[in-house]
């Protein structure tokens, strides 16, 4: 009986203290660095440890046999090992290899500002977009004070490191947008069409951008649109302006939404209020609406649908150059109507797809008239041709249709390969003084591109696009290649190589098909040093321009085309921005040199394109006073002159310099003011935001350029129509709070 | 004779049958006291380690993966040096794999909301737009699947104190919401001595702060 008992005893504690065996040993990173808080298990038990400073770890563990040991860290791929337990004491040293990962990987930045509100920290948001003192809310006008742009105020558009205005090609959702302005007005720069607050992310390429793009010498401007809105909302909008108002209305299981907005400009009152220098004999009046709706598909993809059209009209009278007494009258309707449909879709097995669809259509009725004093119209002989050709009507209709798909697949670890193919077919029919011109072009491309991760600190990004138009019958093949290496924490250096075609503009075309296409070759190098409050970028670059389009006069008023222009630009782009230094201010700071000469349209030899500045900077303020919830933001623009030039045609019917000069330096301050009462509470039932603008506030006169009369004796500026522009609007929204469907959709 | 050897028979066999739950029980209370002591990061993440251990092990113990999860989040309110994001996504890891085991439990969503907390902590500028509404989704439900979580108004609480007072935030208006946090936490009564009961004395800390 006693022995029985003793035996019991004796079992119990031997159960209680089993034989413990100790594992011990070492962990790793793939460069023989010691990691520290990897987490060590035995699987299926609850032994482990925790390794220290020295990457070491030790416990005890009372199993035998064979086991598996799992070594596991954020940020590193896990490791299982096999290790068999015996009675004495186990070493296991492992080393772990960092786990590619998308957040942490270097990025190919050279050439691209990306700006949005994903996970990376961006450039620029959607927010800052509209803050931005002097983009009164214009996408183009923001950014306008990164570097590598250039400050040019009598056309639209972004004149990127040299290129012009129509170098620079914009896309939504990877769809071309053939007007992305509203039409233009001689020395007037317009707006672009659409709204920042349209769009989650903007990628900003001064050069070398991916081959799912083309068609842009210079730059492409990837507009991304927002998926499902937070909430539903009525919103108004209310200014001496516009008035506007839409509603955004989700769905109560927050997979689908739809939205409709409508917004009337007449600028009667401000131009009665700011005098401008032209006479405005049509009151500007816009009237634009939009209509959307976005549905979530059940694989997690999502439909997207947007609908914007306007309609506008204005007439402005100004001094003709060629005459003391007479004036040019201008007058212009447009109508535009914008459509984009696309599908981003899970495939299943890594493999993602992106089909977007487009139609947009653009009528402008332009006309141009010589009037006399009593605005009544005057017609010219033969013999006076400088001013008969100032008597014209112009009805032009631009179409542009176009599909593309591109597909997506994860390779090893997080590198990607997409490819895919798009076609455009666009129409173009103008009719000028009974002469009516017709153009049709099918554009197909195909491209591939991929994204290689070697390891989490270095990138490379190689693709390649083929394109063939029919119109021009010419076809070509860009390579782009780039690669990113990581230089320590937070910091990068990239480098970028590739060539980029464009189609000559439709204008030329007119003349002749007989063209090909203009190419530019970009090398960038660009060292980045990026966190989420501070970013700092440098980048020089090296363009070379080949088979740029060449005026060569036939006779006094026309001209043929052919492509043997060229050209160079080389510079530097410098960045700054920094929200962290001084709280609730953020500023920035951009710098660019430019050297850049051109030969190409009418110009007689290599020389400055008359919208380039060889120096321009910005400076960028903003700041809130949660006191006083409201936010000032300044921005001050300079740039050198530019040069201007008369450009005659001599008795050689050769092109040359008859007069030429720079314009004195540029400088504009612009403020803008917001007061948002609502702001942070959540539960508000009317979020308002009063917003005022004022742009060159010094007074500061500013010359673009020069325009000349038709024998080159007199020369008058290029300014703008008024010296300032003051804006001022309150905007309202109502919005409902779904919250709470969710939670009973959940429940 | 027999008898002994019958009641031992039974004793063991009750011992055997014991043995496991008691296993997990003792772990985790092991883990526990670990997790009270904890005050560095590098405190929290082998705490953390040591109950996955014990959740991968048991696969159908929601606990340990909370508890897991509720570490890396403290790690990342505590640890100004840490990866925010990081330890979020990590934690949100946790927290779906408690979520499988328990579904719609109020504690679980007051995980998602300090996960969600903590992501938005990073540019709170651009990113309480996403995240403040998601933290604010899963407070809600966590409200809604159980009223009397002292825990849902300690974090309810913290939003407000630290919103600025113009922004309708601030100790005034945070006060009567931690009052609350505190009376529901003296009447709190856990459902097991592992369930989770933290928070009481952040709550009164919180409360003094706004006196």
């Amino acid at each position: 009986m006693k022995k029985i008992f003793l035996l019991f005893v004796a079992f119990l504690t031997l159960n209680f203290l089993p034989a413990q065996v100790k594992i011990q040993g070492q962990i790793k990173d793939n460069r023989n660095h010691p990691l520290h808080g990897v987490s060590i298990s035995l699987k299926d038990s609850y032994d482990g440890a925790t390794t220290d400073s020295t990457g070491s770890f030790s416990f005890r563990t009372t199993e035998t046999g064979e086991h598996i040991l799992i070594a596991t860290s954020i940020g590193y791929n896990t490791i299982e090992q096999k290790i068999l337990i015996g009675k004495e004491r186990v070493t296991v040293n492992i080393f772990l290899k960092e786990k590619l990962d998308e957040l942490k990987a270097v990025m190919v930045t050279a050439g691209s500002f990306a700006a949005g509100d994903s996970k990376r920290a961006a450039v620029l948001s959607s927010l800052d977009v509209a803050t931005t003192a002097g983009s009164n809310a214009d996408i183009t006008a923001a950014l306008k004070t990164l570097p590598g742009t250039q400050q040019v105020g009598e056309q639209e558009g972004l004149f990127v490191r040299g290129g012009a205005g129509y170098e620079t090609k914009q896309f939504i959702d990877g769809a071309l947008v053939n007007n992305p302005y509203f039409s233009s007005t001689p020395d007037i720069s317009s707006r672009g069409r659409f709204s920042p607050f349209l769009f989650k992310g903007t990628v900003f390429t001064a050069g070398g951008y991916s081959a799912l793009y083309g068609q842009a010498l210079s730059s492409a401007l990837l507009l991304e649109t927002i998926d499902l809105p937070e909430k539903s909302e009525v919103n108004a909008s209310i200014s001496p302006l516009f008035l506007g108002a839409g509603t955004q209305h989700q769905a109560k299981d927050k997979k689908s939404s739809w939205g409709i907005n409508y917004s009337y400009v007449n600028v009667a009152l401000y131009f009665n209020l700011v005098k401008q220098t032209p006479d405005y004999f049509k009151i500007p009046e816009f009237q634009n609406g939009d209509a959307n709706f976005r549905f979530k598909t059940k694989t997690g993809g999502i439909v997207k649908y947007y609908t914007t059209f306007s309609f506008s009209n204005l007439g402005l009278r100004r001094p003709d150059i060629d005459s003391s007494y007479l004036k040019d009258a201008f007058a212009l309707n447009n109508y535009n109507w914008y459509n984009n449909l696309s599908w981003r879709e899970n495939l299943g097995k890594g493999w993602r797809m992106n089909l977007v669809t487009s139609y947009s259509t653009n009528t402008d009725d332009v006309s141009q008239q010589i009037q006399d004093q009593n605005n009544r119209a005057k017609q010219f002989a033969n013999g006076l041709y400088w001013m008969r050709n100032k008597n014209f009507d112009l009805h032009r209709r631009q179409d542009l249709s176009q599909i593309k798909g591109v597909f997506e697949k994860k390779l090893i670890g997080i590198s990607t390969i997409r490819f895919g193919s798009e076609y455009w077919y666009s129409y173009d029919k103008s009719v000028m003084k009974d002469t009516a011109r017709k153009l049709i072009d099918n554009y197909t491309a195909v491209f591939a591109e991929s994204d290689i991760y070697i390891t989490n600190g270095l990138a490379a990004k190689i693709g390649a696009r083929f394109e063939n138009s029919s119109l021009i019958h010419k076809a070509d093949i860009a390579p782009r290649i780039s690669l990113a290496y990581k230089t320590g924490k937070n910091a990068q250096m990239s480098v970028a190589y590739g060539t980029f075609y464009q189609k000559p503009e439709n204008n030329q075309l007119y003349y002749t098909t007989a063209l090909g296409m203009t190419k530019a070759t970009h090398y960038i190098l660009n060292y980045q040093k990026m966190t989420v409050e501070r970013i700092f970028r440098v980048e020089g670059y090296y363009k070379k321009y080949e088979d740029l389009i060449k005026m060569v006069p036939a006779n006094f008023y026309t001209s043929n085309y052919n492509n043997n222009g060229s050209g160079y630009a080389k510079g530097i782009d410098v960045f700054w921005r920094d929200k962290k230094s001084i709280k609730n201010f953020d500023y920035w700071l951009s710098y660019s040199y430019i050297d850049t000469k051109r030969d190409y349209l009418n110009y007689p030899q290599h020389m400055q394109p008359n919208f380039v500045a060889n120096h321009t900077a910005s400076v960028v303020m903003k700041r809130f006073y949660t006191s006083i919830k409201s936010g000032f933001n300044f921005t001050y623009s300079y740039a050198t002159g530019r040069p201007y030039y008369n450009l005659m045609v001599n008795n050689n019917n050769k092109y040359f310099i008859a007069d030429e000069g720079k314009t004195k330096s540029y400088n504009t301050l612009n403020f803008s003011g917001e007061y948002v009462p609502s702001i942070g509470k959540a539960l508000a039932k009317v979020f308002i935001v009063l917003f005022a603008s004022m742009s060159n506030v010094l007074g500061a006169n500013q010359v673009y350029g020069y325009n000349y009369s038709y024998n080159g004796k007199y020369k008058e500026a290029i300014t703008p129509p008024a010296k300032r522009f003051y804006f001022i609007g309150l905007f309202l929204s109502w919005g409902v709070d779904r919250t709470q469907d969710v939670i009973n959709n959940n429940l | 004779m027999k008898k002994l050897l019958v009641s031992l028979s039974v004793l063991l066999l009750a011992y055997a049958s014991f043995g496991q739950n008691d296993k997990f029980q003792k772990g985790m209370e092991k883990t526990m006291t670990m997790l009270d002591s904890a005050k560095t990061s590098e405190d929290y993440t082998s705490v953390a380690a040591a109950f996955e251990r014990i959740g991968d092990a048991e696969k159908t113990q929601w606990l340990p993966y909370y508890y897991a999860a509720f570490c890396n989040i403290m790690k990342g309110f505590q640890d100004q040096k840490v990866n925010k994001d990081e330890v979020a996504t990590k934690a949100e890891e946790l927290i779906a794999k408690a979520e499988a085991i328990e579904p719609k439990n109020s504690e679980i969503f007051i995980l998602k909301n300090m996960a969600s907390t903590l992501h938005m902590l990073v540019d709170p500028q651009t990113r309480w737009q996403q995240y403040g509404a998601k933290g604010n989704e899963a407070l809600a439900m966590a409200k809604q699947l159980d009223p009397n979580n002292p825990r849902a108004y300690l974090m309810e609480g913290q939003g407000i104190f630290g919103m600025p007072v113009q922004f309708g935030g601030g100790k005034d208006k945070a006060k009567p919401v931690f009052e609350k946090s505190v009376s529901l936490f003296e009447a709190q009564k856990p459902a097991s001595s592992l369930a989770p009961q933290w928070g009481k004395s952040s709550a009164e800390r919180m409360l003094a702060l706004c006196k």
